[in-house]
């Protein structure tokens, strides 16, 4: 089985029914208690919450929607720039340019889905990337706004008047961000199982046929690549409040080439892989970096290549049954 | 009686290849129309043509008083058309009951009446499309044209490849929308015996045009005229 398609079982069994499992349940306590838990490490539990929140969005394109993108950067930083200049305009509450910065994004996905309508994979690849390019000469160009080379600093105001999120309040920064992602997750949950989530499915997996049985294929994906515009657009504003800076940089490459990493590492098509991947990736790149600051690239790209090989499932059934003797010898020790 | 549907002239294929040639055809509101023929005479075609995934080369369907021929499969879809196609084609990433949400149109055919339908489906409503058996994806696939809600329903050789006793599953419940519920459809068929005795009129096709056209009980009586067009197909 191919490592990029969906782990079957898991994302069949989340994608059933709106009712929240105990693991879901435990999954979101275990951020909270980690926020709280690790208050050194409140800069890197944003970053992951944020790029989890990227890897969401590509996740309603690539693993619902089959669209292979490798622009998701253009509208992560769009929505950067944007709350960036509307705090910059003097709008003082970050909920409102967060709010406006998803919707600018979202717009923009929505203006540039039809380019993604004909064509191939590849197409689609050339299409995204071109059109994150074309932001970010755009942003280099627009200097008089984006503030070119040198980027925009911000200072962010507290949420509601109260939550400080600058660096003074990096705590209330990863609470900002998980409560956003939240919502957010909750919301695209209840989209992938609405009957327009569901016929978004059933094109990615027969397009002909599903478009034979009433369901617009442009209309849909136009939507669906939209909304995660939007999704990416959020991302990108709460990285520019959060830490205060938006610079050329939220359109490259590589931001699109990681989020895409961080999919596929979770698995792409039950919302959660893209939140597991960005730990999963941002983790250990930390890790990796602190250890072997010159060759951790090399330490990311191995584990990735053995995922693809080897495939999710296989070294997922491999730790579970390695799990499963392990409690065993202990019950036999503790007998 | 008015036409429900009308098809004047029509051919098509795919591609430069034309498979179906002149074809005129009518089909009242409530009626039901079997399609017979060999393999390969241009059955198929013909239903493909109606929901628009072959190449029309010349004439037009007209559907409702509509001229559905600039319409794409899906604008058709909408105008009524519930289309069940010969390979299934159940989403398999998909639930029983996701399956028949995902394309569901307003109207008198909602999940629990089709799940009053095919009990089998509701009882199978948690399962994964591709869980399911041959029987089973073929009753999904007549419920899911139903949750469209059509006005006419295309059926492609629904009973190819099904054990005897869901054939005749499957055959009743054909039966009771075309009777009871008055639901027009055009069911493609190689056993003829199967449907005619529930059709109301049927045509035989050869070399994709319609070689003869009558009413299915005059049809059914003649024995030689079916054994001359659909023995080879038979066995």
């Amino acid at each position: 089985m191919s490592a990029i398609a969906a782990p079957d079982r898991v994302a069949a069994h989340l994608n059933r029914g709106g009712r929240w499992r105990p693991f879901e349940i435990a999954f979101w306590l275990a951020i909270v208690a980690l926020i709280f838990a690790l208050p050194s490490r409140a800069l890197l539990i944003n970053e992951i919450l944020l790029a989890g929140l990227f890897a969401l969005s590509l996740d309603l394109v690539l693993g619902y929607a089959g669209i292979v993108s490798l622009g998701q950067a253009a509208f992560f930083g769009t929505g950067a720039y944007a709350a960036g200049i509307i705090a910059t305009l003097g709008v003082a509450e970050p909920l409102i340019g967060l709010v406006l910065a998803s919707v600018i994004a979202g717009l923009l996905g929505l203006i540039t889905a039809p380019l993604l309508l004909r064509g191939s994979d590849l197409t689609r690849l050339m299409v995204t990337l071109g059109v994150a390019l074309l932001l970010g000469e755009l942003a280099n160009r627009n200097e008089w706004i984006t503030g070119g080379a040198d980027g925009l600093s911000l200072a962010a105001k507290p949420v509601l008047g109260l939550f400080p999120i600058d660096f003074t309040g990096q705590r209330n920064a990863s609470l900002y961000s998980l409560a956003v992602l939240f919502a957010l997750f909750v919301a695209a949950r209840r989209l992938v199982q609405s009957p327009f989530g569901l016929s978004v499915r059933a094109l990615k997996e027969n397009p002909l046929r599903a478009n034979a049985l009433g369901v617009s294929a442009a209309r849909r994906l136009i939507a669906i690549y939209g909304i995660a515009a939007a999704y990416a657009g959020a991302s990108g504003a709460l990285v520019a409040q959060t830490t205060g800076l938006v610079s050329l940089d939220v359109f490259d490459f590589h931001r699109s080439a990681d989020v895409m990493l961080m999919l596929i590492i979770g698995g792409p098509g039950y919302l959660y892989g893209g939140l597991i991947g960005a730990a999963f990736f941002i983790a250990l790149k930390d890790g990796v970096a602190s250890a072997t600051p010159e060759y951790w690239e090399f330490w990311i790209g191995l584990p990735l290549v053995v995922l693809v090989l080897v495939g999710r499932e296989r070294i997922g059934g491999f730790i579970a049954r390695w799990a499963r003797r392990a409690a065993l010898l202990a019950m036999r020790g503790a007998a | 009686m008015t036409d429900l549907l009308a098809v004047e002239k029509l051919s098509a294929g795919y591609g430069d290849a034309r498979v179906v040639s002149g074809l005129d055809l009518r089909l009242g509101e409530g009626r039901s129309l079997a399609v017979l023929g060999r393999n390969g005479v241009g059955k198929t075609t013909l239903i493909n043509s109606l929901i628009g995934v072959t190449t029309r080369h010349a004439g037009r369907i007209v559907f409702a008083g509509a001229d559905l021929t600039p319409l794409s499969p899906y604008q058709r879809a909408r105008a009524g058309l519930g289309w069940v196609p010969q390979e299934r084609n159940i989403f398999r990433s998909l639930t029983v009951e996701e399956n028949l949400t995902a394309v569901a149109l307003p109207g008198a055919w909602t999940l629990e009446r089709v799940y009053t339908m095919f009990p089998r489906l509701k009882e199978r409503r948690r399962n994964g499309g591709g869980q399911l058996s041959g029987g089973e994806q073929q009753m999904l696939a007549v419920g899911r044209a139903l949750m469209l809600n059509p006005r006419l329903l295309l059926l492609d050789e629904p009973t190819e490849g099904l054990a005897p006793i869901i054939v005749d599953e499957l055959l009743a419940v054909l039966r009771r929308l075309a009777s009871d519920d008055g639901l027009s459809m055009i069911i493609v068929e190689q056993k003829a015996h199967k449907i005619l005795p529930f059709t109301d009129e049927a045509i035989i096709l050869d070399r994709g045009a319609i070689v003869h056209a009558a009413p299915s009980a005059e049809l059914r009586k003649d024995k030689s005229l079916l054994d001359a067009h659909l023995t080879a197909s038979k066995g």
